[in-house]
């Protein structure tokens, strides 16, 4: 989110503040007062969007920043001046010149016992973080909040749904909050419709077209649900494998090595393990999705077919593992021999489109500045 | 794209949530490019046109406003068409042809000839539709044009790409936001080889081996003399393996590519390699083109790697390294750059890390020259950025073409290498499928991915299978001018009649023993997506 939020030309001294009412709307910046600061606001925000700038943390379990808002949580509520109950700020526009209250005592009670009662709801608090981008959410207000969780025991909704045999997407749906991300994510980002809410009340299920497994249905398995989770109803099975792991979890920035979109991802480990994958949020190119490869297409580095030691080519036709001294000169000296005997255009060099910068770069490199050729090429023609 | 100058998609990803008009050709970008995919969409729900060309109806043909089941490698009857109706129409954007293009009075003239009517015989669509498609791409403000390989795999892939230039020239659908024509590149750094200089037409940063200007440039940086004359693409130097003497290859560097599974006319392939006398492949797994070599260097992966790769938007990105490779797997570039040492050459002697390599390249590439290893952290720059300070091109073309104007192409449509004919009688189309990826050296390799998608099969229209007697799920034997292969057939209107579709990505239906009937031949480009095949019936499959 863009910082931008303190404005301090419209505010002459802590005393004196021009009022918003004595300049022209035209010619102005529009702005609101957020529990007593002055935040401009940009055309067609709403309350939230505009918090947001100011770091106010509103709480919320169904937004999404890249979803339509929802408004069915109600935990996002203000107080705004002159409208008597409190409002949602994720669906409520904000105007010039509201007046906003985020944190008084009532909206603050009233929030924690609403999470009070969502926690009543979901069966399990403590969960793993490898279940997904999103699944510490509620656990985290739970916390803030520091709200009982057995205040309320009444009916509980959703039934799990385990035995779908898909080897990516865990559906335990007694942790279910009804936020719907899962839902409108599949609907609005991946425009794929895979998953919708069936029966009302108490009955309310995520359910696919006529309650199928995963596989049997428009789900592509991008993992996308299982990111927007805020409750781990939904998780990632292949991540929480790796939960027994003793080491901390750590992520590291990189590119899924894929498609040429080029997804920004954070790469989950353990120690020396690559255990999951998250969608980064703000990379440029996808903006928090990803697809079945970038998200569940990781272990093939641990697989045990990987090369681990140069291998050479033995007389009786066999690959003989080598160390590297051996191995390295023996390439060069193949190289030398076919330059020696058949001169500078009997060498080519086919560089990876798979590999980074650097092996292309030092492939063309080496084809040049060896044999004085332009016999360069990459996989880009197949 | 040497219409106008860049091979690279011209406008950003994020400008596909903008078009007017969405033109989609030759590809199926749910299934290749899904993220990509999900911006179009979202653009669609918000109200824009879609114009779907594939033989195929993949998921984006779909949801489309209109798909045209063109005839597979017909594509360039149906621009001429389209460029037709939108010049009788007068859709042209004159202010800009004026202003930023030459040629166009040719190309007017040209089109005149081909009609609709015309292009309905070959294309196989009705003359109404590629009527109703003209419209829409040139009243839309603005309309895109994205393809992938379904342009470009084919002997005219030249040829349909400079189509499409002309269309987006005509209409003046360049440099504005959400417009452009932009192909989606298929992996995660095949733009980066080619900015890389790993091709034989251009040095690093897209500098041309024909100037002599850059072969001194280059000489001189590399301390050697360096050709002033392109090189000679992979499917030739394929072609040269097994000649004897000086007039032959008889020593390949391959880093990181499955050529033998990959590449059209896999026999010929294969055979080309086994004559080398020294073939060195640097690979994460020994694959079937490794199987072939003399060494193998065990290479780091993803999340192993430090370094920097550019996605199709020529956004230039950095991949850390997150846990160390198994065993003894070294980073590409050392394992090259030591085997260069060996040969005596000082030029690597310098690169200690991938920084040292990366900053090299941007010192020799003026694409790069504002750039550097430690400016690029969080994708912020598209290329071309051309000197320190500058903020990056996020859309090409805004004021001007890298060669001034932008070039109308008279191009006129051609034949397949291969059409079918009473031995071959059905259209053969190859592509990829969403869970595997190529070889599948590495989507084989991840747990899971199996229970979506463990074995080939090849899509057939039941109407087709009807004719033919063949049942879901039975094996039968697809034959070419190349070689035969057994195939699971799958029932789906997904393909057309007369068109059957497979992927390469399973080594145990080699698909690309059929293909390879020819190449364009400006870029050498494989003729990958049209191969006329026999389609038969056996009764005892063999094991």
């Amino acid at each position: 989110m863009v910082p931008i939020w303190r404005f301090p030309w419209l505010i002459t001294s802590s005393s004196q503040m021009i009022s918003a009412k004595d300049v022209p709307a035209t010619a102005r910046i529009l702005t609101v007062s957020v529990d007593g600061e002055l935040v401009e606001l940009r055309d067609g925000e709403t309350i939230y969007e505009v918090t947001n700038h100011c770091s106010r943390e509103v709480p919320t379990l169904c937004y999404d920043p890249r979803l339509e808002a929802f408004g069915s949580c109600r935990l996002c509520v203000v107080e705004v001046e002159g409208i008597k109950n409190p409002v949602a700020s994720c669906t409520t526009k904000a105007t010039d010149g509201m007046v906003i209250k985020t944190r008084t005592n009532a909206i603050e009670q009233y929030r924690k016992t609403l999470l009070e009662m969502v926690a009543s709801e979901n069966r399990n608090l403590d969960i793993d973080p490898l279940s997904g981008y999103a699944s510490q959410e509620l656990g985290n207000l739970i916390e803030r909040y520091e709200a009982r969780t057995d205040r309320f025991c009444g009916k509980k909704s959703g039934k799990t749904n385990q035995d779908d045999k898909n080897p990516f997407i865990l559906r335990d749906y007694d942790n279910c909050i009804s936020c719907y991300r899962c839902v409108r994510v599949c609907a609005e980002q991946e425009g794929d419709h895979a998953i919708n809410i069936i029966n009302r009340g108490f009955e309310t299920q995520i359910s696919t077209e006529f309650g199928n497994d995963l596989r049997d249905s428009q789900c592509t398995f991008c993992g996308q649900c299982v990111q927007t989770c805020p409750t781990g109803a939904l998780s990632d099975k292949k991540a929480l494998r790796a939960k027994e792991l003793p080491e901390e979890i750590k992520k590291t920035r990189s590119v899924c090595p894929y498609c040429g979109v080029g997804c920004t991802v954070d790469i989950l480990s353990k120690g020396d393990r690559v255990v999951g994958i998250h969608p980064a949020m703000d990379g440029p190119a996808n903006e928090g999705a990803l697809c079945i490869k970038g998200q569940y297409a990781f272990d093939f580095v641990h697989h045990p077919d990987r090369l681990q030691k140069p291998l050479i080519r033995q007389k009786d036709g066999t690959f003989k593992e080598s160390e590297w001294e051996e191995a390295l000169d023996a390439a060069a000296e193949g190289f030398k021999k076919v330059l020696e005997e058949n001169g500078r255009r009997s060498v080519y060099g086919i560089a990876s489109g798979r590999a980074p910068h650097e092996a292309a770069y030092t492939m063309q490199k080496f084809i040049r500045s060896n044999f004085g050729t332009n016999y360069i090429d990459n996989c880009s023609r197949s | 794209m040497a219409t106008i100058g860049r091979g690279a998609m011209s406008n950003p990803l994020i400008d596909m949530e903008y078009p007017d008009v969405i033109f989609a050709i030759g590809t199926n970008m749910t299934e290749c490019h899904p993220v990509a995919a999900t911006r179009l969409k979202k653009a669609v729900s918000r109200g824009a046109k879609m114009i779907v060309v594939d033989p195929r109806e993949t998921r984006l043909a779909k949801i489309a406003d209109l798909h045209l089941r063109i005839r597979v490698g017909s594509d360039v009857a149906l621009l001429l068409a389209m460029a037709h109706v939108i010049a009788r129409e007068e859709l042209i954007n004159t202010e800009f042809i004026e202003s930023r293009t030459s040629g166009s009075k040719e190309f007017l003239n040209h089109v005149k000839d081909f009609t609709p009517e015309w292009a309905s015989s070959i294309c196989e669509v009705s003359a109404e539709q590629i009527e109703q498609a003209a419209l829409w791409f040139g009243e839309g403000k603005p309309s895109a044009i994205y393809y992938t390989l379904g342009i470009t795999e084919h002997i005219c892939g030249v040829d349909n790409v400079q189509s499409l230039c002309n269309l987006a020239l005509m209409t003046g659908n360049l440099g504005i936001k959400g417009g452009g024509i932009n192909p989606m590149r298929g992996q995660n750094n095949i733009q980066g080889a080619g900015d890389c200089g790993a091709v034989p037409g251009n040095f690093p940063g897209f500098q041309a081996c024909g100037d002599q200007l850059n072969a001194d440039k280059f000489s001189k940086a590399y301390g050697t003399q360096i050709d002033a004359e392109k090189g000679i693409t992979k499917v030739a130097a394929l072609n040269l393996c097994g000649n004897k003497g000086p007039e032959g290859i008889h020593a390949m560097l391959i880093d990181g590519e499955n050529t033998v599974v990959t590449d059209p006319d896999t026999n010929h392939c294969e055979n080309a390699l086994k004559s080398l006398q020294h073939l060195v492949v640097i690979d994460l797994f020994l694959t079937e083109t490794a199987q072939l070599a003399d060494i193998v260097f065990p290479a780091t992966a993803f999340a192993e790697t430090d370094g920097v790769q550019t996605n199709t938007e020529r956004r230039v990105q950095r991949l850390r390294a997150a846990v160390p490779p198994p065993g003894e797997a070294k980073p590409d570039w050392w394992i090259i750059s030591e085997i260069a040492k060996r040969m005596g050459n000082t030029q690597f002697n310098h690169f200690e890390s991938a920084k040292d390599v990366f900053n090299e390249l941007c010192s020799l590439s003026p694409i790069y020259a504002g750039l550097d290893w430690d400016k690029i952290g969080d994708g912020e720059y598209q290329w071309p950025v051309p000197e320190k300070g500058h903020p990056g091109t996020p859309r090409l073309h805004e004021k001007e073409f890298k060669n001034g104007k932008g070039l109308f192409k008279l191009i006129g449509y051609r034949d397949p290498a291969e059409v079918i004919d009473e031995d071959f009688p059905v259209w053969l189309t190859t592509g990829r499928r969403l869970e595997a990826y190529h070889t599948r050296t590495q989507t084989g390799r991840s747990a899971g991915i199996d229970y979506l998608l463990n074995e080939e099969s090849l899509e057939i229209n039941p109407s087709d299978a009807t004719d033919w007697d063949i049942d879901e799920g039975e094996i039968v034997e697809m034959k070419s001018r190349r070689g035969s292969i057994q195939i699971k057939a799958r029932l789906t209107d997904c393909s057309p009649r007369g068109t059957v579709f497979t992927s390469f990505s399973f080594a145990s239906v080699p698909v690309n023993i059929l293909t390879g009937s020819g190449y364009d031949p400006v870029t050498d480009t494989a003729e990958l997506k049209v191969c006329p095949v026999s389609i038969t019936k056996i009764d005892e499959p063999s094991a």
